[in-house]
């Protein structure tokens, strides 16, 4: 480390509860504002779900004083506000739906449950996770259940193919996205992988147009990484989950090595498979049209969906039509893969601006913790995490907003639907074990110490 | 591993960067061009899926929207429909709108420039916004009393306060049942639609203030008498040349004095007063009269009574004329109301009602205020003056020998017990071998009230049979409500 980073360990226990009380208030109040907009009146459910977000808000503080009485203050409020505003908005499209009568979709009370179900996973992960280098004996175990989670969906029974792309898996009625626990365990190989391997990696080999290249011999992980992702591009066609992973390995293994040689290498790599999606698969060409020219008339009909999700956007404006009064209905998937453009619709410019600025400041936290925690495997877990959460907005909201090509991601927290909720949950377990971590005082510091917190011996020290 | 972290985190933020950029990009600087987009169905939504005002007409809506549950949100209803039809128009998610729900769409849709404040306290509070109450200036009485009276037949009835220019009633038939095209069944709407412009008898049009416009016949003579006495050459008593037939000058063409090919002479020795010519609607004496009074003055005369004006009541008024660059040959027919003389309804109204108004033309209005869902008055009714077509006194002329027409004249099935009314009919032929357009103008006087009427009943025949009695029960309907 090139700097020593120290923080005054204070726990901040009552600013989380603060702010868990003020996401819990917002979010149900959006609630609250949606039934107002749709129906001009405030939702039966009203006082079950403020009730119910209050109580698993209490839960998560309890359980944070007790198990991770250092850990960040601002994680667990952001999930919970942006987990409520999901549902919110679930409800609004439903609403919507129910009202206009277009389409179906899915309802708030399937999200809320799926919500308890992250809340309590995410309870049970801090309980029994005591220590986040624990994971790391895992590493290997975490590689094969990776591997086989994201290979699941080619299975011929289970497997389940919707809108070109195969990422689904559907066992007797219940469906649910492998690629997001797969995420989990792929981030904990990886950093467990890389801890172990990062001097080697970092070695410098030929050096090639001023940059070092690494030795050919450990070129064979990236190799691996770059395997699974065409495995995932070529039988599962979907680009987003293949660029995800390979995103989150690359970046790992830069932070790892500190080589901006594999970035390059990671970049060049991941440009043939683009290309050979962009001609070869007709669903991915379909894409690539859509977001040059979806308005065209010639493409129109094709692009509906994200023309539709244009359209959602003016119509929100700066200010936007306010909750329950958009008409997110007319976009197909508004509740999931477009649920961002009917945030923008309904809270307009400003409503969006605040959901990109609550990401990008859990994102911060993540590689805030990754900054602070004193040991490898814990900052690339951290790091890697927190990559992931900020490339997956990324690859969506860029998708819907025509920065990118779309792809079949969803937006974590907010988007509807069980297995990315949960599994997010899970993630922000480890997120909030990772950052008590970070900012514990230094172990075995002698208590009542009154002089100001020593600086921890700089554990790591990069070559 | 700091520093590749920090540029992770560098990495991360140039990607939401992006984000913001493409953001702002379609919410803000792209808004419009994709709002504007023929495609964008929300632009058919918002606008249809909005709390549209009613449109109401002595305190009773005769316009509203209630909640329709479908996918456009609200459904727009009339009663009654048709009566109002002409003037309110329809509402329809297939073919748009017309008549007031055109002119006004934007008050009663809530986005008019005057409801700003309005609808920013709506946004404040959270409450939907509503569009505008737009009530009309229009007699819910003489309406019905009008398109009683018109019962079906082809024609037109307007009625104005002359002193204002609220126009009390316009009636225009046959008239067509709004909720048909306002229905959100599309292919039923679309069917209704061909029917309605299928039908001969144009039910769509206004004819109070467009279609094809009417020969305005004898009715014309009041404009002609107006310039006369406005050139200062004649008054009610000057004695004017009406023989029996009119040679037209440079022409061979013989005028017959009366219609059906009546030739008895407005008077002893072929002449009579202006005022007994008017009363007996002679057509040479006004043939020549307005030969006498030249293009010129009629001309004026027929300019500052709104010929010419496009007017927006808000509904668009064609305007009236009378033809240019006439011979005298023509001048002489353009006197009695033929030619190229096309006139609205609206238009002898506003003439009948200079004379009740001593001179003075008010610009006629349709809309008595705008009020918020809240009740605040955004704007009322302010009467404006187009202009002084003749003096005071010269009115009081036309008055009295309106009052002559009706008393003694043609006009006689158009009075009424103790009320001054004056008016004068007319017989317009349009087309060989069809019936005449029946026409009466005019207008009723009672302590301080006042009205002006003008009817137009199509294939009608005499105007002092078919008109004269419509234009009674409108006047009845307001005098004696």
């Amino acid at each position: 480390m090139a700097t020593i980073v120290s923080y005054t360990a204070r726990p901040r226990r009552l600013t989380q509860a603060l702010l868990l009380a003020f996401a819990v208030v917002i979010g149900v109040g959006a609630y609250a504002l949606v039934g107002l907009g749709r129906f001009d009146e405030v939702p039966a459910d009203l006082m079950q779900v403020g009730v119910g977000s209050a109580v698993l808000a209490a839960a998560l503080q309890v359980v944070v004083m007790w198990r991770t009485p250092y850990a960040d203050p601002v994680i667990l409020p952001l999930v919970v506000l942006l987990n409520l505003l999901g549902i919110a908005m679930i409800k609004s499209v439903h609403a919507a739906n129910e009202i206009y009568g277009l389409r179906t979709s899915a309802s708030a009370d399937r999200q809320m449950l799926w919500g308890i179900v992250g809340v309590v996973l995410c309870l049970v992960v801090l309980v029994l996770l005591r220590d986040h280098r624990r994971l790391r004996r895992y590493t290997w175990i975490s590689a094969v259940v990776g591997g086989v989670l994201l290979l699941l969906p080619l299975v011929p029974v289970i497997g389940d193919s919707r809108n070109g792309s195969r990422i689904w898996i559907n066992i007797a009625g219940n469906s649910f996205q492998p690629a997001e626990l797969a995420k989990i365990a792929f981030a904990i190989f990886f950093a467990g992988y890389l801890v172990s391997r990062r001097d080697t990696l970092a070695l410098a080999g030929p050096k090639v147009l001023g940059i070092h290249l690494p030795r050919w011999s450990d070129f064979g992980p990236i190799l691996v990484a770059w395997g699974f992702a065409m495995a995932v591009l070529v039988f599962e066609t979907d680009l987003g989950t293949s660029l995800m992973f390979f995103g989150l390995f690359v970046a790992m293994l830069y932070v790892a090595t500190d080589r901006l040689s594999w970035l390059v290498i990671g970049a060049v790599m991941f440009l043939p498979p683009a290309v050979f999606a962009a001609t070869q698969m007709s669903h991915v060409r379909t894409r690539l049209t859509c977001w040059l020219d979806p308005l065209s008339s010639d493409n129109y009909s094709s692009c509906e969906q994200i023309n539709q999700g244009l359209f959602g956007l003016a119509n929100g404006g700066i200010t936007g039509a306010g909750l329950g009064e958009g008409r997110p209905d007319v976009v197909p998937h508004a509740e999931s893969d477009f649920i961002f453009t009917s945030f923008a619709e309904e809270l307009g410019m400003v409503g969006a601006f605040a959901l990109l600025l609550l990401y990008l400041l859990l994102v911060q936290r993540a590689i805030r913790a990754a900054v602070g925690i004193s040991d490898g495997f814990g900052t690339l877990l951290a790091g890697g995490l927190g990559f992931t959460l900020a490339l997956q907005v990324f690859v969506v909201v860029g998708g819907v907003t025509r920065v990118i090509p779309l792809t079949g991601l969803t937006l974590p927290f907010l988007a509807a639907g069980g297995s990315s909720l949960v599994c997010n949950w899970i993630i922000v377990g480890i997120l909030v074990r990772l950052s008590d971590a970070a900012r514990r005082p230094a172990a075995r510091q002698v208590e009542g110490l009154d002089a100001p917190a020593a600086p921890r011996p700089a554990p790591e020290v990069v070559s | 591993m700091n520093k590749p972290l920090r540029h992770v985190w560098l990495v991360v933020g140039v990607l939401f960067v992006l984000l913001f950029t493409s953001t702002t990009y379609f919410q803000v600087i792209a808004q419009s061009r994709l709002n504007a987009n023929g495609q964008n169905l929300r632009t058919t939504y918002n606008e249809y899926g909005r709390h549209r005002g009613p449109i109401v007409v002595d305190g009773e809506a005769i316009a509203n929207s209630t909640a329709s549950g479908d996918t456009y949100g609200y459904l727009r209803g009339y009663d009654p429909g048709a009566m109002y039809a002409p003037v309110t128009g329809y509402y329809s998610v297939v073919y748009g709108f017309s008549g007031i729900e055109r002119s006004l769409n934007d008050t009663l849709s809530g986005e008019a420039d005057a409801l700003f404040y309005h609808r920013i306290s709506d946004i404040l509070s959270g409450k939907q916004g509503r569009g505008a109450t737009v009530e009309l200036t229009l007699d819910a009485k003489a309406q019905e009393a009008a398109w009683d009276a018109l019962d079906g037949r082809r024609g037109s009835v307007v009625a104005l306060d002359p002193e204002t220019g609220a126009v009390l009633a316009m009636v225009s038939a046959p008239s067509y049942d709004p909720n048909q095209l306002a229905s959100h069944d599309t292919a039923a709407v679309q069917e209704a639609w061909s029917q309605l412009n299928d039908d001969p008898d144009r039910p769509m049009t206004n004819r109070a203030i467009g279609g094809d416009l009417y020969p305005p016949g004898s009715a014309f003579k009041l404009v002609v008498a107006s310039a006369a006495l406005e050139s200062g050459d004649y008054t009610a008593d000057s004695v004017i040349p009406g023989p029996g037939t009119y040679t037209l000058p440079n022409s061979s063409s013989v005028m017959n004095n009366f219609s059906a090919g009546r030739t008895d002479p407005c008077g002893p020795d072929d002449e009579s007063t202006l005022a007994e010519a008017l009363r007996q609607s002679c057509n040479t004496s006004f043939a020549q009269l307005g030969v006498a009074v030249g293009e010129d003055q009629l001309a004026t005369t027929a300019e500052e009574f709104g010929f010419g004006q496009r007017l927006e009541i808000p509904l668009s008024v064609t305007p009236s004329s009378i033809g240019t660059d006439l011979d005298d040959a023509q001048l002489a027919t353009t006197s009695i109301g033929q030619y190229e003389d096309r006139v609205t309804p609206l238009q002898m109204a506003m003439v009948a009602g200079t004379f009740a108004n001593d001179g003075v033309i008010m610009e006629p209005q349709l809309v008595q205020a705008v009020r918020t869902s809240d009740l605040s008055t955004v704007a009322e009714l302010s009467p404006k003056e187009l202009g002084q077509p003749l003096s005071a006194s010269n009115a009081s002329q036309m008055r009295q020998m309106m009052v002559g027409v009706v008393e003694d004249g043609t006009g006689t099935a158009a009075a009424i017990d103790g009320v001054e009314v004056g008016g004068k009919t007319g017989t317009a032929e349009w087309g060989e071998d069809r019936a005449a357009h029946s026409w009466y103008v005019g207008y009723g006087q009672v302590d301080d009230q006042k009205i002006a009427v003008a009817v137009v009943v199509e294939e009608g025949g005499y105007g002092s049979r078919t008109a004269a009695p419509i234009a009674r029960d409108v006047m009845e309907a307001l005098i004696n409500p």
